[in-house]
């Protein structure tokens, strides 16, 4: 017999699309404390939305328009079409961010596909078979969890410059890919573990081998963890910086999307025509991300929240 | 093209890789004796994870510990000097007292603007709720990078005469007052301040999210209990809602706590750490990368990992109450 232990607490409350609202709960608010709040919560709104905003509009706004006004005059003159322009995405595509954008692909795809594989054999294991020294190796797990993967860094730089990996896409992939275990790891065991004992039992009666039954039950079982955890390893990986830097920084053509966004602050920082448009083109992705996916997106980040 | 051929070729090399290597193993131990196919299956397939993991975090992080007892260069053993140095020298102890002023502030900072939010939206008919939560916790999706983009431009500063174009600066020359470089104002931490709202920016959603649903689930019957027994509703939501969501409350608090305690990427792309705004992780790049002191830079990330050794031993506890349950 397996033990089969409930989801984690967080787990549980992860589906945060409860949208429904449970009308008998509530009293009617009174009149005045109900514009107040609702009042308070447009300011919050606003303050969440504003600076985006101010962004979007001016990545394609006139270079000289941009450096001299401030991007809310243009509802003054909101019919000037003339104001408009792409070149702002032009140039800084060709500063280096178009190069970045296809690096960033190139990291971020193996980066997160990589370690799903694995982290799935392994919650299987950790949930389904009985061997010696299980319940410890998954405690280990868990203790990586919060470990800050700063801890790593030094030993590793001088590892991957023995090995010739330093600068390359095979460093940042291996690096995501051990830093990214632990949490994948507990979050399919968790999943995989809630599963009902029958299905695996008449699976085994039925002859199959625990193999079959990862790859026949499992796996299609798990869709919606496997998912969730593909978009956090997504956003984890294109969103990384302080990974990039540290194995990426030194080589000029492999650099990704946030380190050169980063570059272009430091060395360009006055020209915010092309910052505009080059913070856009970094948070493009991701964000394109949570307006398809958002269900799996808030699934995916909330039940990570355990993540160091 | 050529980078996306190669990411292809990768990704096709890497998970075809692993399958064949998990197919193989698996192969090889069927061919064992049932008794030693039963003993070894677990260890294949764990055994990639476990390897990975360990050669990633848990060797290099001892490794770490070592290399915090010995010289710049790793080459002469000094005992505890490098820990020494963390709080005799004057702009790591700020770096220090910095990273504990983000502790302090941002955490509560989130759970309170997300219980706000959460509590505010909850009264909204269920669309304006959708939509105000959305606006929220979008940020979410935003890298450190690009949200400090997006908030230095907020706080861009031009001479005064002229036109502002950060919105900041336009609100405080609007009030008629002159321009200020805002990153650059250390008077009262103000520039820490605000690049900590940053990071209250991004995480707010977060801790939106996981309270939110976490006040859903308060039982309807102990909120109408207090009503008949004519609580106000600012009662109730201090006495009912609070007691009753706190468990949530504590994973949201240590988890924000865990990010800004390795808080680096918006103050590196901000400030790089100047004007008085260094915190520790910026601090351990710089010493690895500008100054070369290895010695220093391990004995600064071993503390930041003993910081987080009370949260794992939290994590550890719970999940045994939970197999135990």
């Amino acid at each position: 017999m397996s033990v089969t232990p409930p989801p984690a607490a967080d787990e549980q409350q992860v589906d945060e699309r409860t949208t429904a609202p449970e009308t008998g709960r509530r009293r009617k608010p009174r009149r005045r404390g109900k514009l107040f709040s609702n009042v308070a919560l447009l300011l919050l709104c606003l303050f969440w939305l504003l600076p985006t905003f101010g962004l979007l509009i001016s990545s394609f706004r006139e270079e000289d328009l941009v450096k001299t006004t401030g991007w809310w005059t243009v509802f003054a003159n909101i019919g000037d079409f003339g104001q408009w322009t792409l070149d702002n995405y032009t140039e800084v595509l060709q500063a280096g961010m178009a190069n970045a954008f296809l690096n960033s692909i190139a990291v971020t795809v193996p980066a997160v596909v990589i370690p799903i594989l694995a982290a799935a054999f392994a919650a299987y294991a950790f949930s389904w078979m009985r061997f010696p020294g299980r319940n410890i190796l998954f405690i280990v797990v868990i203790g990586l969890l919060v470990v800050p993967l700063q801890v790593a860094f030094i030993p590793l730089l001088r590892f991957y410059s023995v090995l010739g990996l330093t600068g390359t896409f095979a460093a940042v992939w291996l690096a995501h890919t051990g830093f990214g275990m632990p949490l994948a790891v507990y979050l399919l065991r968790n999943y995989m573990g809630s599963l009902p004992n029958e299905i695996i039992e008449s699976a085994q009666v039925d002859g199959a081998s625990h193999y079959q039954i990862f790859w026949r039950l499992m796996i299609p079982l798990s869709t919606p963890v496997l998912a969730a955890f593909a978009i956090l390893q997504f956003l984890w990986v294109w969103n990384d910086f302080l990974i990039a830097l540290i194995f990426l920084g030194s080589t000029e053509a492999n650099q990704v999307v946030q380190l050169t966004l980063a570059n272009l602050v430091g060395s360009r920082g006055q020209d915010w025509h092309l910052l505009t448009a080059g913070a856009f083109i970094t948070i493009s992705v991701p964000l394109l991300v949570f307006f398809t996916l958002q269900r799996y997106f808030v699934r995916g980040l909330t039940a990570g929240s355990v993540k160091g | 093209m050529l980078k996306l051929a190669n990411a292809l070729i990768a990704v096709v090399a890497g998970v075809g890789g692993t399958v064949v290597l998990f197919w193989a193993m698996n192969k090889a131990v069927e061919a064992l004796p049932e008794v030693w196919e039963n003993r070894l299956k677990p260890y294949v397939f764990i055994g990639p994870a476990l390897i990975v993991v360990t050669l990633f975090l848990v060797y290099p992080a001892f490794r770490t510990i070592f290399i915090s007892f010995y010289d710049d260069r790793s080459e002469n053993f000094v005992g505890l000097d490098n820990y020494a140095m963390l709080f005799t020298d004057a702009s790591l102890r700020m770096a220090i007292i910095n990273n504990l002023l983000w502790v302090l502030v941002v955490p509560a900072a989130c759970v309170a603007f997300g219980l706000l939010v959460a509590v505010l939206a909850d009264r909204l008919t269920a669309r304006f709720e959708n939509v105000s939560k959305s606006l929220i916790f979008t940020p979410m999706a935003v890298s450190a990078v690009g949200a400090s983009t997006i908030w230095l431009f907020v706080y861009a500063w031009r001479p005064a005469g002229t036109g502002q174009i950060g919105l900041l600066n336009a609100i405080w020359t609007g009030l008629g007052q002159d321009p200020i470089a805002w990153v650059q104002v250390s008077t009262l931490r103000l520039n820490s301040f605000l690049l900590m709202v940053i990071m209250i920016w991004l995480q707010t959603g977060f801790a939106m999210v996981l309270l939110s649903s976490a006040i859903k689930g308060v039982p309807t019957e102990t909120i109408e209990a207090a009503r008949i027994d004519g609580a106000t509703e600012i009662q109730i939501f201090w006495r009912v809602t609070i007691p009753q969501i706190m468990s949530t409350i504590v994973v949201v608090f240590t988890t924000i706590l865990i990010a800004v305690l390795k808080i680096f990427d918006i103050i590196f792309v901000t400030t790089g750490g100047n004007f008085n705004t260094d915190v520790v992780a910026v601090r351990f790049i710089n010493e690895l990368f500008q100054f070369r002191r290895f010695g220093l830079a391990a004995a600064i990330v071993v503390v930041l990992m003993l910081a987080t050794i009370p949260v794992m031993i939290y994590n550890i506890r719970q999940f045994r109450e939970q197999e135990a349950r």
